[in-house]
Formats: C-alpha cells, sequence, structure tokens
C-alpha cells in the first residue's frame, strides 16, 4: 500500500518526524482559508492598483485582519520553512552543509518572524 | 491493434509531487520578500507609496499571476494529498483526485487572472 501514497509516507519511529508530517497537514488545511482568501482579498476583489498605504491602514483598523494576518504570516512561515527543511534532507547529502542549511533556517524563521510580528502589532496609521 | 506508447510522459505522481515542492518552496522566497516590503509599511506613506511601482509594473503583475497560480496549485494538491492520506479509499481513487485537484486549480486560476489582467489594461 505505501507504493500507492502520494505524500510523503506518515513516519513512524521518530516523534519529530511524525509531528512535522502532522504540523504539514494541519497547517496546510489553516493555509487553504488563510492563504486563499488573502489572495482573493487583494487580487480578486480588490486589485494591485487599490493597494497603497491608506488602504492597508484601514484595513489594519480592525482586529480581525491585524490577527487573520498574522496567523497567515506564522503558518505560511513555518510551514514553508519546515518544507525547505525537507528539501535540505533531500538534496545536501554533507553533514556540514545540512548544519548550514538547518541554520539558515532558523535564522530565516527569527528574522522574517520577528519583522513580519512587529510590522503587523506596532502598526499605527500617520 | 493500437500502441500504448504515448511518448514520453511523466507520471501523474512525480509531475504532482515536482510542481509541488516547487511551487512550495516558490511562495516561500516570495513570502520573504512581501514580509519586508509589508514591514516598510511602518515607516509611512511616502516610503510604501514610493515603492508600489514595482508592484504596478507589468512584468510584476505577470509575476504575481505565476505566483497565485502557485498558491492555487499547491492549495489544490496539497488537499489532494491529504485525502489520500485520511481516506482509506483515497488510493484507489488517486488519478480521479487529481484531475479533480486540476479541476479546482482552473476553476480558481481562469477567473483569477481574467480579472487581474484586465485590472492590468484599464491602468495601462
Ligand atoms: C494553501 C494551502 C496549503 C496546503 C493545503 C499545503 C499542503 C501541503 C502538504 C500536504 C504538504 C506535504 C508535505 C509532505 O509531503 O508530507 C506540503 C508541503 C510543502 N508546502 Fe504546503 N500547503 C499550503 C500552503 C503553502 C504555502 C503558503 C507555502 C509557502 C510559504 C508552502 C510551502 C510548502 C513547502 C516548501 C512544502 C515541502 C514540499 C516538499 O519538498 O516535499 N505551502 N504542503
Amino acid at each position: 500500500m505505501s507504493s500507492n501514497r502520494v505524500g510523503r509516507e506518515k513516519p513512524v519511529g521518530s516523534n519529530f518526524e511524525l509531528y512535522s508530517w502532522y504540523f504539514f497537514r494541519i497547517s496546510g488545511i489553516m493555509l487553504v482559508f488563510l492563504a486563499v482568501i488573502h489572495v482573493m482579498v487583494m487580487h480578486v476583489f480588490n486589485t494591485a492598483f487599490d493597494i497603497d498605504y491608506d488602504f492597508v491602514a484601514a484595513r489594519w483598523e480592525s482586529p480581525f485582519w491585524r490577527m487573520f494576518d498574522w496567523l497567515l504570516l506564522i503558518m505560511a512561515l513555518t510551514h514553508g520553512l519546515n518544507g525547505a527543511r525537507i528539501a535540505i534532507d533531500d538534496y545536501v547529502q554533507s553533514a556540514g552543509w545540512r548544519v548550514v542549511g538547518y541554520s539558515a533556517i532558523l535564522i530565516a524563521l527569527l528574522i522574517f518572524g520577528v519583522m513580519g510580528t512587529l510590522a503587523i502589532v506596532t502598526f499605527e496609521p500617520q | 491493434m493500437v500502441s500504448s506508447y504515448r511518448g514520453y510522459r511523466a507520471p501523474q505522481g512525480m509531475l504532482s509531487w515536482a510542481l509541488h515542492r516547487l511551487t512550495g518552496l516558490g511562495v516561500l522566497l516570495f513570502l520573504f520578500l512581501h514580509i519586508i516590503d509589508i514591514f516598510l509599511v511602518g515607516y509611512g506613506p511616502e516610503l510604501f507609496d514610493e515603492l508600489l511601482f514595482i508592484y504596478h509594473h507589468p512584468a510584476f503583475v505577470v509575476g504575481q499571476l505565476a505566483l497565485i497560480a502557485s498558491v492555487y496549485y499547491h492549495a489544490a494538491n496539497g488537499i489532494r494529498i491529504i485525502i489520500v492520506d485520511f481516506w482509506s479509499k483515497g488510493y484507489k481513487y488517486e488519478s480521479q483526485l487529481f484531475y479533480g485537484a486540476m479541476a479546482v486549480f482552473f476553476l480558481f486560476f481562469i477567473p483569477t487572472a481574467i480579472i487581474m489582467l484586465n485590472a492590468l489594461l484599464n491602468e495601462l
């Protein structure tokens, strides 16, 4: 049966990989709503030409959209970087370069997580 | 007898997997850029509105179309993966589920592309 699977097979033997497997799927289901609604609001119901500083300011008047955007930020960042980790496992063989790769992922998580959170939380319209 | 040879074709599973990885990593790369530009909102309207010319450039609008195609594909195919993982009979319908995911992709992508290109043409 395992040969019939389309996704990564459900891992056994390692708790971390098992949690990662579930996390891909749970965050994936959340992202279907978060990411697709985000794309539709920005590019279908509005267009890229409607969006400017005032648009962002009006949107972030509402705590709902700040919360929505922050959830999208965290879910996309953790799900995407976890995917990058899997790609490193597949393509990078040398132990040294793997450490470099994993470190880059953690640094990216920290820097982009902080930048994004600051942008959303500290925004005050001018 | 009709030969079953149809030229080179990647098996569905391989193609969908490669595209899933490519779109996932591509969207992640854009996410980094997007966090940087939204971070700059905090520096006020002059700077941010000045930078928006990038998003309005026709080349970038086409790039956004590719990005949105990536998000839609990855979402539709991701749901397909999750269905096969958790539905015990899913593996029997793999082919149908793949075509179903592609149908969902086009259902969302075609109207989105029309609306985005229309908005671009109106601005030119
Ligand atoms: C829109 C809803 C989304 C769904 C339903 C979804 C679903 C999934 C699933 C089920 C996997 C499979 C993991 C495995 O093989 O075990 C996956 C992998 C991945 N996803 Fe997503 N995802 C979504 C959004 C995103 C976004 C927004 C990003 C980027 C920021 C992303 C980046 C990735 C990456 C890089 C992988 C790893 C692919 C690989 O190398 O195998 N995904 N996704």
